[in-house]
């Protein structure tokens, strides 16, 4: 169905290839899986797929590309659309229309789809993604999980045997990326449609996996293979492969239930033995709100809420999209207005405080990275960060290294890949080391590795004496960072508590490990690693 | 008949068919500087509107079309009273502290006496254009405008389409400011300059035309049929005349100042020529419509009642029939049945246009 041949794609202007001698076929009806590092050509490579690269973006493309026997070089994508159905990054974006049913109807209209066809076609897409309730709604007042479906379902009703996808669940919270695997899943058993994904979160996605195809980065070639294969050797791997990688089991098991079952032996190996967590050592209270009420125009995002945040704890906000976490995280730094209720952070009311004299205290980064910053490179952000927040010349560059290593300083901020630019506007507030540190979804994009190291610098910041707030989706960060976990829920707190009590018996929050060793109390590999080293 | 014929099947009317009755009650505005058929005519389309209108987020547009009146008058009363001349009346109303001005500003007069004869002027005319806004204003509250412009020609669609992502552009770069405004907070800036406001939202919106840019190419967007050159060259010119011989022709219409035969026949072919164009245009075009909204009776209804009520004001007017044009401002207006009659049929679409579905946003 889809056949790489010897391609390699060069942008204009750029020194090296993007991505480089890449062969590989996916044969019609399998679900295939990009996986590499942020930045390592993912992006480029689903593109070429559909034409966009070279033909929209520009750029040389050495080899071939067949798409159901088209080439792309003499396609267009527009002349592809038939073919290949194409999910950006951020569904919003892409939505040319204004409601559900107008946007699930577009393509076929562009194509010249006669229009009794269309109408079936609409109310069977309809149906086939659950989107019959929302058939009217404005695209704008949808849940991250509709988007993503409506724009599933915009690049399917064309019929299209081929359908790519950009990283489909990285935004959405666990409960909204099962709906949209489990529609993925149906097209791909039911329909028999060729699905080729990019995804950062591979314990959502690898146990559908039929064919992993790894990307790179830099020099090293592309591989590809069957995912229990690949995964034995694979730098980036989702918690539970890791788990089966150090119980050495084999096959490595790719689900949470061939895990289970694999794991008899090792729950009963540590059924007495409790995990060894570090004690957190919480000193003054940093940040504090009380019956806080914030609301914007007739909808009111936070009711009552009332938190408290102590120096070296890391807090973990979980809940639904638009349960209010980020109204939360923004009332603490003062950006929106309370309706009732007081917020103070670093013993004043933030939004009395004077904005240099804030960031000292506290510091944000935003869901939308990309609003920090300002600069034409990356060396002058980092340049300008160092002199806005009154720390030595070369700080901001120095975290930036320390997150993701080896970006171009002459680069553009924009043209930094979404996990990169993440980790610049990371380093940018980082460098003030604010003794209240708020992150909003912080692991949007990154990588196994970025994360990883993002857990050092926070684990390092509480040590000294932080407060750490994230807002996040990611259970197996939570999992691994988190000392105490809040779940918001419609605006009002539901359950606050350690992260051990809160996630673990959760169906929506458990990390893997958790659901595998259950009702073991385990959350995270490390944790299992040292309880075998103690146990031995 | 066909379900859609029926006066009660809910249903949303084609916007085209609100524009052009909202058009015909603003023609029959132009006619006349009665308070009383303005105000007339106000309350028919506000009636129209209260009784027609969704729950859709522009359908509160006609409030602020009201209000935009209501400012126009006022400015024009303003505007009048300080630049008013004894010449327009004898009845003073107050005086205000006159303004010397310079020699070379002979003839013009600021602050000074001002007349009842010219307040009443005043509100009489910013009281028509303020009726013709809320013409307007109604035509958007009863009609999406996206469905309008999906309403377009076939060779109009690209057109078209830019509009709407226009439409949905400029509320985005709105609230993008707010936001990259709040975020500047975050960096400890207190001020901001043109290169940490300005930039990231035009970045920003930048980012977002190339991302819909590429959506678009990949779904499709642009495909046509391959036509001869001469033949897109004809078209474009066919165009070009066609809007050329409208825009006079509605010009000589409104202004009166050329002969009516002519503004006719200058509206007559920019039309013709403006229809063929779309014809010969359509070929170029590949593409279906996905549930196009009908044409049926109530649509004709709909646009008839519109230009019934234009042609009787128009028809009185040319007629020179008493009681659209006051004597003088001081005079109790007076209330002339024909034109009456006229803008009451106006009142129609409150009852043959369909009811609103119940739940539906679009």
């Amino acid at each position: 169905m889809i056949e790489f041949d010897r391609v390699t794609i060069t942008y204009d202007r750029a020194v090296a290839p993007a991505v480089r001698d890449v062969s590989f076929t996916v044969p019609e009806g399998e679900l295939a899986l990009v996986i590499g590092r942020t930045g390592s050509g993912k992006s480029t490579l689903l593109r070429a797929i559909n034409g966009l690269v070279p033909h929209f973006t520009g750029g040389t493309l050495a080899g071939r590309v067949l798409v159901n026997g088209r080439d792309t070089r003499e396609y267009r994508p527009r002349d592809l659309a038939d073919v290949v159905g194409f999910v950006g990054q951020d569904p919003m974006t892409g939505f040319v229309t204004d409601t559900v049913e107008d946007e699930l109807a577009y393509s076929m209209e562009s194509l010249g789809t006669a229009p009794d066809v269309m109408r079936r076609r609409v109310e069977e897409t309809l149906d086939l993604l659950g989107l019959a309730d929302v058939r009217d709604r404005a695209l704008t007042s949808l849940s991250g999980g509709q988007r993503q479906r409506t724009a599933i379902g915009a690049a399917l009703t064309s019929h299209p045997a081929v359908l790519v996808l950009d990283e489909p669940t990285s935004a959405l919270d666990p409960q909204a990326a099962e709906e949209v695997l489990a529609a993925l899943q149906r097209l791909v058993h039911d329909l028999g449609v060729t699905v080729v994904m990019a995804e950062h979160r591979l314990e959502r996605v690898i146990q559908y996996a039929d064919r992993v195809i790894e990307v790179p980065g830099g020099i090293g070639l592309v591989s590809t293979g069957l995912p229990a294969d690949q995964m034995v050797t694979a730098p980036v791997a989702p918690p539970v492969v890791e788990l089966g990688r150090l119980a050495g089991w084999s096959p490595l098991p790719l689900s949470v239930r061939d895990a289970r079952r694999a794991a008899v032996a090792l729950r009963s190996q540590l059924a007495d033995v409790q995990p060894l967590r570090r004690p957190t050592v919480t000193g003054a209270e940093l940040a504090r709100c009380s019956e806080l009420v914030v609301g914007y125009g007739a909808v009111t995002a936070l009711r009552g809420v009332s938190v408290s945040i102590r120096a070296g704890e890391i807090v973990a906000v979980m809940g639904r999209n638009g349960a209010g976490k980020s109204t939360l995280l923004n009332a603490l730094v003062g950006i929106v207005p309370p309706r009732s209720g007081t917020v103070t952070a670093a013993g004043a009311d933030p939004r009395r405080t004077r904005p240099a004299k804030l960031v000292k205290a506290v510091g944000l980064v935003p869901q939308e990275p990309a609003d920090l910053l300002y600069a034409a490179t990356v060396a002058d952000e980092c340049s300008g960060a160092d002199a806005d927040f009154r720390v030595a010349a070369g700080t901001c560059r120095a975290v930036l290294e320390r997150l993701a290593p080896g970006v171009d300083d002459q680069l553009h901020p924009r043209d930094l890949s979404e996990g990169q630019r993440l980790c610049l506007a990371l380093a940018v507030v980082l460098c003030g080391a604010p003794p209240l540190l708020l992150l909003d979804e912080p692991t949007r994009g990154l990588d196994y590795g970025a994360k990883r190291r993002l857990v050092e610098i926070l684990r390092e910041l509480a040590a000294a004496g932080h407060a750490v707030v994230l807002s996040t989706h990611d259970v197996e960060m939570v999992a691994e960072v988190a000392t105490r976990v809040m779940v918001l829920a419609d605006g009002e707190l539901v359950s606050e508590g350690e992260t051990a009590t809160v996630v673990a018996d959760s169906p929506a929050f458990a990390p893997q490990v958790a659901k595998i060793l259950a009702p073991l109390t385990f959350l995270t590999v490390g944790e299992v690693a040292t309880a075998l080293e103690r146990a031995s | 008949m066909r379900a859609v014929d029926r006066l009660t099947l809910p249903r949303a009317l084609h916007p085209g068919a609100w524009w052009l009755w909202a058009l015909g009650m603003a023609v029959a505005a132009s006619r006349t500087r009665n308070p009383v058929l303005l105000v007339l005519i106000l309350v028919v389309t506000g009636f129209v509107v209260a009784a027609r209108r969704t729950d859709a987020p522009w359908a509160h547009s006609f409030t602020a079309f009201l209000k935009l009146g209501l400012a126009v008058i006022g400015i024009r009363i303003v505007l009048q009273a300080l630049l008013s001349t004894r010449s327009q009346g004898n009845i003073v109303l107050f005086t205000l502290p006159q303004i010397p001005l310079p020699g070379w500003a002979a003839g013009v007069k600021l602050g000074g006496q001002v007349t009842l004869e010219a307040v009443l002027t005043a509100l009489y005319d910013g009281g028509q254009l303020a009726v013709m806004l809320c013409c307007i204003g109604a035509a958007n509250a009863l009609a999406s405008p996206k469905r309008l412009l999906k309403s377009l020609p076939g060779a109009l669609y690209e057109m078209g389409v830019a509009c709407v992502v226009a439409l949905t552009f400029a509320p985005q770069l709105v609230t993008d400011a707010r936001r990259i405004r709040a975020a500047r907070r975050l960096r400890g800036r207190t001020r901001g300059s043109f290169r940490t406001t300005a930039m990231p939202v035009l970045e920003g919106a930048l980012d977002r035309s190339v991302e819909l840019a590429a959506a678009m190419d990949s779904r499709g967007y642009g495909r046509t049929a391959q036509v001869p050159r001469r033949q897109r060259q004809l078209t474009g010119l066919c165009v070009l005349l066609g809007l050329l011989g409208i825009l006079l022709g509605v010009y000589a219409l409104l202004t009166d100042s050329l002969a009516f035969p002519f503004a006719l026949t200058a509206l007559a072919i920019g039309l013709l020529l403006a229809v063929s164009a779309l014809g010969i245009g359509r070929q170029r075009v590949t593409r279906t419509r996905y549930r196009p909204d009908p044409w049926a009776l109530p649509e004709w209804l709909v646009t008839a009642a519109g230009a019934v009520a234009a042609a009787v004001m128009v028809v009185a007017a040319v007629r020179g029939v008493h009681g659209l044009l006051l004597d003088g401002p001081l005079v109790v207006p007076p209330i002339p049945l024909l034109p009456v009659v006229g803008v009451l049929i106006g009142l129609a679409p409150a009852l043959v246009a369909p009811p609103v579905r119940v739940g539906a946003a679009a």
